[in-house]
C-alpha cells in the first residue's frame, strides 16, 4: 500500500427528507490514489464528495479519513481540501492571496505566505503571475490556481468536484494529464467527481460508477470498461452496441444468449455475475462499436452478426459506421484510422464478426440515458 | 421623418421642463445665499456678499443643529448598518417558506409613519426607562440615543434592502471554499463576505446618514435637548428666515456634488484602466510596462472635479478679500433716493389727482352725493381700487378721506376746491 491517508466509506446513506440521495455505499479509497466517482449529474456523487469534506453529516453510517471517524467534525477541522465545480476563488483577493488563504488563517506573516505562494505558482506553472485577481486569468490559469490553494492547506486528502467541467475540450485534455502529475508528485489521496466518463478513464487509479444514489461498481478503469457489473456500467461508460434478450444456455464463463432480434449470441460472462445468471433469465449482451471486425457479407465466423451499412462518418480517429440489421436493430461499427483507404459500403450488407472475450453478458437492467 | 424630429424635440422640452423642475428651486436658493437683501430673494439682484456664510458660521444654533445631526447621522449609520447587514444575512440563511413573511416584517418600519414611529420610540423607551428604575436624566431618556434608535427603526430596513441586492449576488461557496481552508465561521464571515459587501455596506452607510441627517417628523418626537440641523431650521423658520439658511443649503448643495463627482470620475477611471488592460498586448502587461491612463485623460468627471475645486478655491479666495460694503452702501443710497423720489412722484399724483377732484365736484356740486355714484354698498370707499395704492400714501390719506366723506356739503369746502380752475 502506498503512503498517503485513505478515506473509507462504511454504510453511508444520505437522506434530504423522503429522497434518499446516497444509499448504502460501501467504499474504501487507498491512501495515494486517484480515485473517481463517475456517474450522470443528479446520481449523488457531489453528495458523497461533501460528506466527505464536512458540509453535510451523513443520515446514517461512518465516513473515515485515515481510520479516524470524522462523525462530528466540522470541515475546517478535517484534513481535507475541496476544489468546487466554479472554482470559488476569492474575487477580491489576489493570487498569492487566495493561495495562502489557508495559512493567512493559521496567521502567516505577509513574508512568508509569499514565499509560498511563489513556490507554489511556480509549481502549477504560473510564476510571477500572484499580483493578479483571479479575474485576470484565464479559465486553466484559475483551474491551476484553485489547485494551488487547496495544495497550500496541505490536507491528506483533496478533493475535486467536476473541476473540469467548464473548460474547453483542448484545454481539459491538457488538464487531466496535469492533474494526474501533480497528484503523482504530492502523493496525497485525490478524490475526483466527475460525469466524464474519460477524464475518469485517463486519470484515475479506481473508479466507482454511480447510478441514482446507488454504487454499481468500483474497480480499476480497464475493469470498469472491459468487464462491467451492471448493464448500466457497461453502457455509462464508453459507448456499446446493447443486445436485449434471454439467456438460453449458460456453460461455463460464457452465455448463449437469444437476442429479440439477432439471432442466438454467444458472450462472455463478466466476473461480477458469473454464477448468477441462469437460463431464462432476462438479459443483455454489450458488444463494443470497437470490438467488431468488418467483413464482406456471407463472410463466415465463429461469432457475427449481420447487418447493412445505412451511413458512414469520420471522426479523425476513428471512421464511424452505423448499421441496420434485422428488425431495424441498431449498430455501431467504429474503425480506428491507420491511415487506410476507406472503401465506402453504403447500403451493402455487411457481416459484423467479434471475438467472445469482447462480448459482455449481463443480468437485464436501467441503461444509462446518455 | 418629421415626426421623429418632433419627437426628439418633445424629448428635450421634456428633458428641460424635468430638469428644471428638478434642479430650478436649488439653483435659485443658491443665488439668494450670495444676494444682499435681509430677506432670501434672488431678484432684485443687489450685491454679491459673502456675509450670509459669515452669519451661518456665527450661528450657534445652527451649528449645534449641525454637531447633534452629525452625532446622530453618525450613531444611526453604525446601528442601522449593522441591524441591515444582520437582516439580510438573516433573509438568505432563513428557511424559505418563512422568508416572503420575514421580509414583509422586515420592511414594514419603512412603511410605518416616521411620526408613529417618534412617538412610540418615546413612549416605549420612556417606559422601559421606568421599568429599570431610571430617572429622567438617565441615557435612555437621553435625546441622542432615543433619535439614534428611533431614526434606526426605519432606516435599517432601507440599509437591508441595499445590503440584499448585493447579498443576492454573494456565491455562498466561497464561504465554504473558507472554512474548508481550515477558516472559522467568524474568520470567513471577516475575510471573505464583508469584503465581498463592503461597496453596498459604503452604499448603505450614505443612505443612512443622508436619512438620518434629513429626518424631521420622527425626531421631532426624540430629541429632547440635542435638537438636530431640521429641527433647528424647522424652529428658525417660524420667526422668519435669513439667506445664511441658503448659505447652509448651498454648502450642502456643493458637497453633495462634489461627492457625487469624486465617485463618478472614481468609477470612470476604473473602467478605463480595465479597458487599457484589455487592449494591452500580453508582453505589455507581464513586462511591467503597461501604462496605466492618466487621471484626466479622457474622464469628464475628473476634470469637472478638479474646475470646480479649483472654482471653490477661487471663490473663497475672493470672499476672504472681497467687502460688499461699498455696494451695499451704494444700493442703499439708490434705495433711499428711489424712496424719494417715489414718495415725490406719490405726492404729486395725489395732489393732481385731489385737484382734478375738485374740479369734478365743483362742476356737479348740485348734486347731494356724488362721490359714491360708484359704490353702493355701505362700506363707504373702504374697497374702492385706490383706497390701498401704497405705503407712501400716508400723507395724503387725510385729504382723502375727506374727499370720499359723505357729507351732504359735497366736498364744496374742501380747501383744495379753490386751487382748481
Amino acid at each position: 500500500m502506498s503512503a498517503g491517508v485513505g478515506v473509507d466509506l462504511e454504510k453511508l446513506w444520505i437522506r434530504f427528507g423522503d429522497f434518499v440521495a446516497v444509499r448504502d455505499a460501501n467504499v474504501k479509497i487507498n491512501g495515494g490514489d486517484f480515485f473517481s466517482f463517475l456517474g450522470p449529474s443528479g446520481c449523488g456523487k457531489t453528495t458523497i464528495l461533501r460528506a466527505v469534506s464536512g458540509f453535510l453529516e451523513p443520515s446514517d453510517g461512518r465516513v473515515l479519513i485515515g481510520g479516524n471517524d470524522m462523525k462530528g467534525i466540522g470541515p475546517n477541522k478535517r484534513p481535507t481540501a475541496l476544489i468546487f465545480q466554479n472554482l470559488a476563488l476569492f474575487p477580491l483577493m489576489k493570487v498569492w492571496e487566495n493561495i495562502t488563504f489557508s495559512m493567512e488563517i493559521k496567521g502567516a506573516s505577509a513574508k512568508e505566505r509569499r514565499k509560498r505562494a511563489d513556490e507554489l505558482l511556480d509549481m502549477i506553472a504560473l510564476p510571477g503571475q500572484g499580483d493578479k485577481l483571479p479575474s485576470e486569468l484565464s479559465g486553466g490559469q484559475r483551474q491551476r490556481v484553485a489547485i494551488a490553494r487547496a495544495l497550500c492547506a496541505e490536507p491528506d486528502v483533496l478533493l475535486l468536484d467536476e473541476p473540469l467541467s467548464a473548460l474547453d475540450l483542448k484545454l481539459r485534455q491538457h488538464m487531466r494529464t496535469e492533474l494526474r502529475e501533480i497528484q503523482q508528485r504530492v502523493g496525497i489521496t485525490f478524490i475526483y467527481i466527475t460525469h466524464d466518463q474519460g477524464e475518469a478513464l485517463t486519470m484515475s487509479d479506481n473508479i466507482a460508477v454511480m447510478r441514482a444514489g446507488v454504487i454499481d461498481q468500483i474497480g480499476d478503469g480497464k475493469t470498469v470498461y472491459n468487464d462491467p457489473a451492471t448493464a448500466f456500467a457497461a453502457s455509462f461508460v464508453g459507448e456499446n452496441n446493447v443486445f436485449r434478450g434471454k439467456v438460453k444456455q449458460v456453460s461455463g464463463d460464457t452465455a448463449l444468449i437469444a437476442t429479440n432480434r439477432s439471432g442466438e449470441l454467444l458472450a462472455r460472462i463478466s466476473t461480477a455475475n458469473q454464477g448468477k445468471m441462469q437460463p431464462g433469465d432476462d438479459a443483455m449482451l454489450f458488444i463494443r462499436p470497437e470490438a467488431f471486425a468488418l467483413a464482406p457479407a456471407g463472410a463466415s465466423g465463429d461469432h457475427f452478426v449481420t447487418a447493412t451499412v445505412t451511413n458512414e462518418e469520420f471522426e479523425g480517429n476513428v471512421f464511424n459506421i452505423f448499421m441496420e440489421g434485422d428488425g431495424g436493430k441498431e449498430l455501431k461499427v467504429s474503425l480506428p484510422n491507420l491511415g487506410q483507404s476507406f472503401e465506402s459500403h453504403k447500403g451493402q450488407p455487411m457481416t459484423l464478426q467479434y471475438d467472445v472475450q469482447n462480448a459482455v453478458a449481463l443480468p437485464a437492467g436501467e441503461l444509462a440515458t446518455e | 421623418m418629421k415626426s421623429f424630429s418632433f419627437m426628439r424635440v418633445s424629448i428635450w422640452v421634456y428633458l428641460a421642463i424635468f430638469f428644471a423642475y428638478l434642479l430650478g428651486p436649488l439653483v435659485i436658493m443658491s443665488i439668494t445665499a450670495f444676494n444682499s437683501p435681509e430677506f432670501p430673494r434672488a431678484t432684485p439682484w443687489e450685491c454679491l456678499t459673502f456675509e450670509w456664510f459669515a452669519a451661518l458660521f456665527q450661528d450657534e444654533r445652527i451649528l449645534n443643529g449641525i454637531k447633534n445631526s452629525i452625532l446622530v447621522g453618525a450613531g444611526t449609520v453604525v446601528l442601522s448598518v449593522a441591524m441591515g447587514l444582520a437582516g439580510a444575512l438573516m433573509l438568505t440563511q432563513i428557511w424559505p417558506k418563512l422568508r416572503a413573511t420575514y421580509y414583509t416584517i422586515i420592511i414594514a418600519p419603512i412603511l410605518i409613519p416616521g411620526v408613529v414611529i417618534g412617538i412610540s420610540t418615546l413612549v416605549f423607551w420612556d417606559r422601559i426607562n421606568r421599568m429599570v428604575g431610571l430617572g429622567a436624566d438617565s441615557f435612555l431618556s437621553n435625546g441622542l440615543f432615543l433619535t439614534v434608535i428611533g431614526q434606526s427603526t426605519f432606516i435599517a430596513s432601507y440599509c437591508m434592502l441595499v445590503l440584499v441586492a448585493r447579498l443576492q449576488r454573494y456565491d455562498t461557496a466561497l464561504t465554504e471554499a473558507a472554512l474548508d481552508l481550515g477558516a472559522t465561521h467568524a474568520q470567513a464571515f471577516r475575510k471573505v463576505l464583508l469584503p465581498f459587501m463592503k461597496p453596498a455596506i459604503a452604499s448603505a452607510a450614505v443612505l443612512a446618514f443622508l436619512a438620518s441627517f434629513e429626518n424631521y417628523n420622527t425626531t421631532t418626537f426624540t430629541f429632547g435637548e440635542y435638537p438636530t440641523l431640521t429641527i433647528e431650521l424647522a424652529q428658525k423658520v417660524r420667526y422668519g428666515i435669513t439667506p445664511a439658511i441658503s448659505a447652509l443649503a448651498f454648502i450642502i448643495v456643493v458637497l453633495t456634488v462634489f461627492a457625487a463627482l469624486f465617485n463618478e470620475a472614481n468609477i470612470r477611471r476604473k473602467d478605463l484602466v480595465a479597458a487599457a488592460r484589455k487592449d494591452a498586448t500580453v508582453e505589455e502587461l507581464e513586462s511591467g510596462k503597461f501604462r496605466v491612463p492618466g487621471f484626466l485623460s479622457s474622464n469628464w468627471a475628473a476634470v469637472a472635479l478638479v474646475v470646480m475645486a479649483c472654482a471653490t478655491v477661487v471663490v473663497v479666495g475672493t470672499a476672504t478679500v472681497y467687502s460688499p460694503a461699498q455696494c451695499i452702501a451704494n444700493v442703499q443710497e439708490q434705495k433711499r433716493i428711489e424712496t424719494e423720489l417715489r414718495i415725490q412722484e406719490l405726492r404729486q399724483r395725489r395732489a393732481e389727482e385731489a385737484a382734478r377732484k375738485a374740479a369734478e365736484e365743483a362742476e356737479t356740486a348740485p348734486k347731494p352725493q356724488a362721490a359714491p355714484s360708484d359704490n353702493n354698498s355701505g362700506f363707504g370707499g373702504v374697497f374702492s381700487p385706490n383706497t390701498l395704492t401704497g405705503e407712501g400714501e400716508e400723507e395724503s390719506k387725510a385729504p382723502e378721506a375727506e374727499d370720499n366723506s359723505n357729507s351732504g356739503f359735497g366736498n364744496v369746502f374742501a380747501p383744495s376746491t379753490l386751487s382748481g380752475d
